[in-house]
């Protein structure tokens, strides 16, 4: 891996303002909304877990939320995906998320107890957030980080994120600067195991603020229908298309597939783009980023941008008609071929895997 | 809708050069260009000539985006797998002022765009230019595609490039004859500096220019040419679109076939492409020029078939025209003139006592001279290889032998008498 | 009358950024600049607000003098005025000094007319950070409404807006006041195609170029590296996965031939993705 930009000035023997070392122990801001804790919340635990460990300090989950939100239980799921324990502030006016009430909450507790590091998952809601609170507190925070790593002897934060439309990768580091704050995507860090012998102790604070303080209302929350409903991110199977595929009909090969794997439906960037497929179904950079136990890939070419959402899946099945498509590089089995007659054999093959299942079940 | 004194269509060199002049002539000048930003669209070798420059910007030296002075000419005449080379290199191409310089159309357009625009044009760019606006047979303004895009002016100055598609509408012009463009594509490939100055042996801002026909062309008309860039090297190949079509060659496999040329190959080894571009060269001279002028318009540049074949210069006529079009207008309105067909005729006589026209007549007939005569394209390199290397390879055989049996292939191909008129054709062409 | 200020910045054409083969580097030389394309929903989202209930639309951008032209552009999408805060002190700006300095130039621009709206994109194509929205909001005390995907209705008089934010899962119905600062979503909108009498106003106009002084920062120490808390420390290219992918062939090579080698080879080295499999109903 070649370098190209100088050292940081940190680098040459550099000094932590003695102000800031009182700063210490590693946050997860756990998300949850209308009763699902958000998974990127532990996946960031267990990146957190590591981090803590290389310094030395404790791991603490941030649950926030309203009396009957059974927040209790989140902290209890904190502290079996490595927390060692957590603050909790409950209040009604955190019900549903608004930004000003978990500004100031979030911002109250940091200044109250001075975490050096503060890691929230990189959701619409973990963005708003990160962004306000790290400019109130006018401190530095590194966004969608795919890598995270510490500078031991400095104390420092390494965070790593793609760069320059995911060619390049750069290392980010908050030098004088606590907390130190980073948001990473969903299943871009690996679920940790549950452990449910682990326990903790859970610091409750309060929220300074009355609804009268808050000026933005939600008027109410209309959740997407089901059957648009895409669960991309968690999905254990995924199926995608790219502009391989030449005709928007030729997707329904994809769908069809996916139907008898029970997966979900992925594609790349110029099929949404010509809107063939639903924006929430891109996968890479600019889209989800997924880790599935299988990945089938077909008439996808595998730039970086649609590799660096996908290359963390178990398996890659890639179907391309160029031996030479750079997807071959890097994924796990790679059919030769023209998708449009590979898929529907993929599709009967599976049925047939499947079909034999059922017999082999007693009725 | 207001009226502006003069509309430019096009924003390459000759529009720039029409369009700067007219501007700073404090001239209400609006230019429309069909690309995303001047130069986007358009493809060049690219050696920029100085003189037709300078006559517009005397200090284009202190400002330009230019790459690097040519100080090196090679001449390749190549057959399979093999190549002879004359080559001139001389210390006098790098004292100041220098003559020829390589440039990247991209960055150079835009620049001098720029300049457009300092001197006050409005400079409008991602507009196509759909029709021109008629009244009579006069033109009194354009049509573009944009909302509320009617835009008239005194006259209308044409310098949309080769195969003007207005021109044609307008039926200044008639369809181009495939025997009169040439199809040039060519790749602009990425080098580190220090790697094209080792290779090509030059220092920083030094260049050389590649010239080559021969084999690579495979039969056809046409030459290929290499230029060295600061940091790229611009590699391509041009020829006679009626070839293309008669011989049924795909220009890009020609191109590959080129640089996989074993003595071409070497020279671009690791290079990372950039950009890839196909575009027309006009190259019917003289003989194909159409009407250049009438009432309410002017052709410049590329439509109007001002390219001198021979010498691939056409940026530089392409800026002399567009700066004698606006000095023509200039005069007109300063005397309170009409720009009617027969005032502007004087952009006719302008033309013919520059070097423009000059060049132009001198050339006419060497489309016609080429195209009579495939053998510069085949059977010359072939022989001149061999010989070259029948006598550099020692085998016992002496000399003067080789010598004679040299002189046998050649006449056994091709009468003696053939040969003297090809050479002095030859001598003609490549100079 | 609304006014509304859109903050826009210019970006590389990513799409056309190559990577240096041999060392590395970013080559932009002749990588064309564009107006980021989140900050495109802004500027519609913000002209559609105009041509309702009229208005006047300031476009500001903090960037290198190049990045007139990206403002320009934004004039001949119908904005009124543009300004460009530009000066060496920026260089090297991270998003909290970025944000700074534009929230201290929005100040500037309230001295002439109060701001209604602030429209920001998501986020840029090359920062990518999402921050600089929030930011802004943040020092300006602007309710801040982030990754909106469609405003339902303003109300000048009562000074109120409502809008529909994209969350987890669904759609939040907000209703706040304005001044407010909002990030658009893409898709909320298309760009319009610009009328040639605006392209000549964009040709004509001058773009106001404001420095450190003008824009109203005193502190050196806000603006540029010093006030960026961020370092990078380093930038390389991904290094690339070196186990290849095992290509499945048969010696007929039919499709069905194929598939079948693929899930043999495929269950017997990874059998959890046959149990994944055989995980859904019967
Ligand atoms: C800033 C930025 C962000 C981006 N973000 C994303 C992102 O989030 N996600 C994303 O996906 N892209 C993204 N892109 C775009 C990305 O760079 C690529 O352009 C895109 O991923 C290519 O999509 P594709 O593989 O479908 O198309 P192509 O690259 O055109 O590949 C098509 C492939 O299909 C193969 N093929 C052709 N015919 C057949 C056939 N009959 N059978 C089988 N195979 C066939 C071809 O060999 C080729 O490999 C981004 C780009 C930029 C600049
Ligand atoms: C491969 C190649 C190599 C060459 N090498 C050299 C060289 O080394 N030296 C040299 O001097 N010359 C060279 N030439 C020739 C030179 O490039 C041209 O002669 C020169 O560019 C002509 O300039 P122009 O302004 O007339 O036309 P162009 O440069 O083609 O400009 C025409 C402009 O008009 C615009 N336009 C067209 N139609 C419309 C419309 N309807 N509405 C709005 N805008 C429109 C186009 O987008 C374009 O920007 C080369 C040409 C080629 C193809
Ligand atoms: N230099 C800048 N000038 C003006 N606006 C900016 C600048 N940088 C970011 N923005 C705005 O902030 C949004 C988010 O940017 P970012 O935080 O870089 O993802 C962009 O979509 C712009 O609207």
């Amino acid at each position: 891996m070649s370098e190209e930009t100088k050292k940081p000035a940190g680098k040459k023997k550099f000094e932590l303002d003695p102000a800031l070392a009182e700063y210490r122990g590693i946050w997860v801001f756990i998300e949850h909304e209308r009763g699902v804790a958000h998974g990127v919340s532990w996946e960031l635990l267990g990146e957190g877990r590591k981090l803590a460990d290389k310094l030395g300090v404790q791991l603490a989950g941030v649950v926030m939320g309203a009396p009957g939100e059974d927040t209790r239980r989140y902290c209890q799921e904190a502290f079996y995906y490595g927390a060692d324990h957590c603050y909790l502030i409950e209040d009604p006016l955190l019900k549903d998320y608004r930004n000003q009430p978990y500004t100031k909450g979030l911002t109250d507790l940091v200044n109250a107890y001075k975490p050096e590091i503060l890691l929230l998952g990189a959701t619409t809601l973990g963005r708003d957030l990160a962004g306000s609170v790290a400019t109130t507190l006018k401190t530095g925070l590194t966004a969608d980080c795919t890598e995270l790593n510490i500078d031991v002897d400095i104390r420092s934060l390494l965070a790593t994120r793609p760069t320059f439309g995911g060619s390049l990768l750069c290392t980010i580091q908050t030098l004088n600067y606590r907390p130190q704050m980073a948001t990473v995507r969903p299943r871009v860090m690996a679920m940790p195991p549950r452990d449910t012998t682990r326990s903790g102790g859970i610091a409750e604070q309060k929220l300074s603020m009355i609804e009268t303080d808050i000026i933005t209302k939600v008027l109410e929350f209309i959740p997407d229908q089901n059957t648009n409903k895409i669960n991309l991110e968690y999905a254990d199977i995924i199926v995608s298309g790219g502009k391989g595929l030449k005709k928007q009909e030729n997707f329904q090969l994809i769908r069809d597939l996916a139907t008898v794997l029970g997966a979900e439906v992925g594609a790349t960037r110029p099929l949404i783009q010509s809107g063939w497929v639903e924006a929430g179904r891109q996968v890479g950079q600019t889209g989800k980023t997924v880790r599935p136990k299988l990945y089938i890939a077909a008439g996808i070419s595998g730039a970086i941008q649609h590799r660096v959402g996908m290359d963390a899946s178990d398996v890659i099945v890639a179907i391309n008609s160029d031996p030479n498509a750079p997807i071959f590089d890097f994924a796990t089995y790679g059919i030769v071929g023209n998708a449009m007659t590979i898929l529907p054999a993929l599709t009967q093959a599976f049925r047939d895997e499947l079909a034999a299942r059922a017999a082999a079940v007693p009725a | 809708m207001e009226k502006f004194d003069a509309i430019v269509v096009g924003a390459g060199p000759s529009g720039n050069a029409a369009a700067y002049t007219l501007a700073k002539a404090g001239l209400s000048v609006i230019q429309i260009e069909r690309g995303e930003y001047p130069g986007s669209k358009n493809v060049q070798g690219a050696i920029l000539y100085s003189d037709a420059l300078e006559r517009i910007f005397p200090e284009f030296r202190d400002e330009a985006p230019l790459e690097r002075h040519i100080i090196e000419q090679r001449m390749w005449l190549l057959d399979d797998d093999s190549h002879i080379a004359t080559d001139y290199r001389s210390d006098a191409f790098n004292k100041q002022p220098y003559n020829r310089y390589t440039i990247l159309r991209a960055q150079f357009d835009k620049w001098f765009s720029q300049k457009v625009s300092d001197a006050g044009a409005l400079v409008i760019c991602e507009t196509t230019v759909t029709d021109l606006i008629l009244d009579g047979n006069r033109v009194v303004g354009v049509r573009t595609d944009r909302e509320n895009g009617d835009l008239f002016a005194d006259v209308v100055v044409l310098a949309d490039g080769v195969n003007s598609l207005l021109a044609k509408k307008a039926g200044f012009h008639p369809e181009l004859k495939a025997g009169d463009v040439a199809l040039a594509v060519k790749e602009i490939l990425f080098l580190p500096q220090e790697t094209v100055e080792s290779r090509f042996n030059v220092k920083e801002g030094e260049g050389v220019v590649i010239e080559m026909i021969g084999k690579i062309t495979q039969g056809m008309m046409g030459t290929g040419f290499l230029y060295t860039n600061n940091e790229s090297i611009t590699i391509g190949v041009g020829c006679m679109l009626s070839d293309f079509k008669e011989s049924g060659v795909s220009p890009y496999l020609l191109l590959e076939k080129m640089k996989a040329h074993p003595s071409i190959k070497p020279l671009i080894q690791g290079g990372e492409m950039k950009e890839y571009t196909a575009h027309l060269i006009p190259e019917g001279g003289l003989k194909a020029m159409p009407q250049i002028y009438g009432d309410g318009w002017m052709i410049v540049g590329d439509s109007g078939m001002f390219v001198n074949a021979v010498h691939r210069e056409g940026s530089n006529l392409a800026m002399t025209t567009g700066r004698l079009a606006a000095e023509t207008i200039i005069d007109l309105r300063q005397a309170g003139k009409q720009m009617t067909r027969d005032n502007l005729a004087v952009y006719r006589a302008k033309l013919d006592d520059s070097f423009v026209m000059k060049d132009l007549a001198k050339y006419k007939d060497m489309p016609g001279v080429f195209h009579a005569n495939p053998q510069f394209f085949t059977t010359y390199p072939e022989l001149v290889n061999n010989a070259a290397r029948h006598m550099l390879t020692v085998d016992g055989v002496d000399k003067k032998t080789k010598e004679r049996e040299i002189l046998k292939s050649f006449t056994a191909s091709r009468s003696l008498f053939g040969l003297m008129g090809d050479a002095f054709k030859m001598w003609r062409a490549m100079r | 009358m609304i006014h509304i200020v859109v903050c826009i910045k210019q970006v590389p054409d990513s799409a056309q950024i190559r990577v240096h083969p041999v060392t590395n580097t970013i080559m932009r030389q002749g990588v064309p600049a564009i107006i980021n394309p989140y900050d495109l929903f802004a500027l519609e989202e913000a002209l559609r607000i105009k041509d309702k209930f009229g208005g006047f639309i300031t476009v500001i951008t903090m960037g290198p003098p190049q990045a007139e032209n990206a403002l320009r552009k934004a004039v001949s999408f119908g904005a009124d005025d543009a300004i460009l805060v530009t000066d060496r002190a920026f260089a090297g700006a991270d998003t909290l000094a970025t944000s700074f300095a534009l929230a201290s130039a929005i100040r500037q621009i309230e001295k002439d007319m109060p701001v209604d709206i602030v429209f920001c994109g998501k986020q840029t194509i090359d920062g990518d950070t999402a921050q600089v929205g929030p930011g802004v909001a943040k020092r300006l005390g602007l309710e801040l409404l982030t990754y909106i995907s469609s405003i339902q209705s303003v109300d000048i008089d009562r000074r109120e807006i409502v809008v529909q934010r994209r969350s987890e899962g669904g759609v939040q119905v907000l209703k706040t006041r304005v001044p407010c600062l909002i990030t658009m979503l893409e898709g909320s909108n298309e760009m319009r195609f610009a009328t040639m009498p605006n392209m000549i106003r964009a040709a004509r106009t001058t773009v106001k170029r404001w420095d450190r002084v003008a824009a109203g920062i005193e502190d050196v120490t806000k603006i540029g590296l010093k006030g960026s808390p961020t370092v990078v420390s380093k930038v390389f290219a991904p290094s690339p996965k070196t186990v290849k992918a095992e290509i499945i062939t048969t010696n007929r090579g039919a499709p069905d031939e194929i598939a079948a080698a693929l899930l043999m080879k495929m269950f017997g080295r990874y059998p959890h993705v046959r149990e994944e499999l055989h995980k859904q109903p019967v």
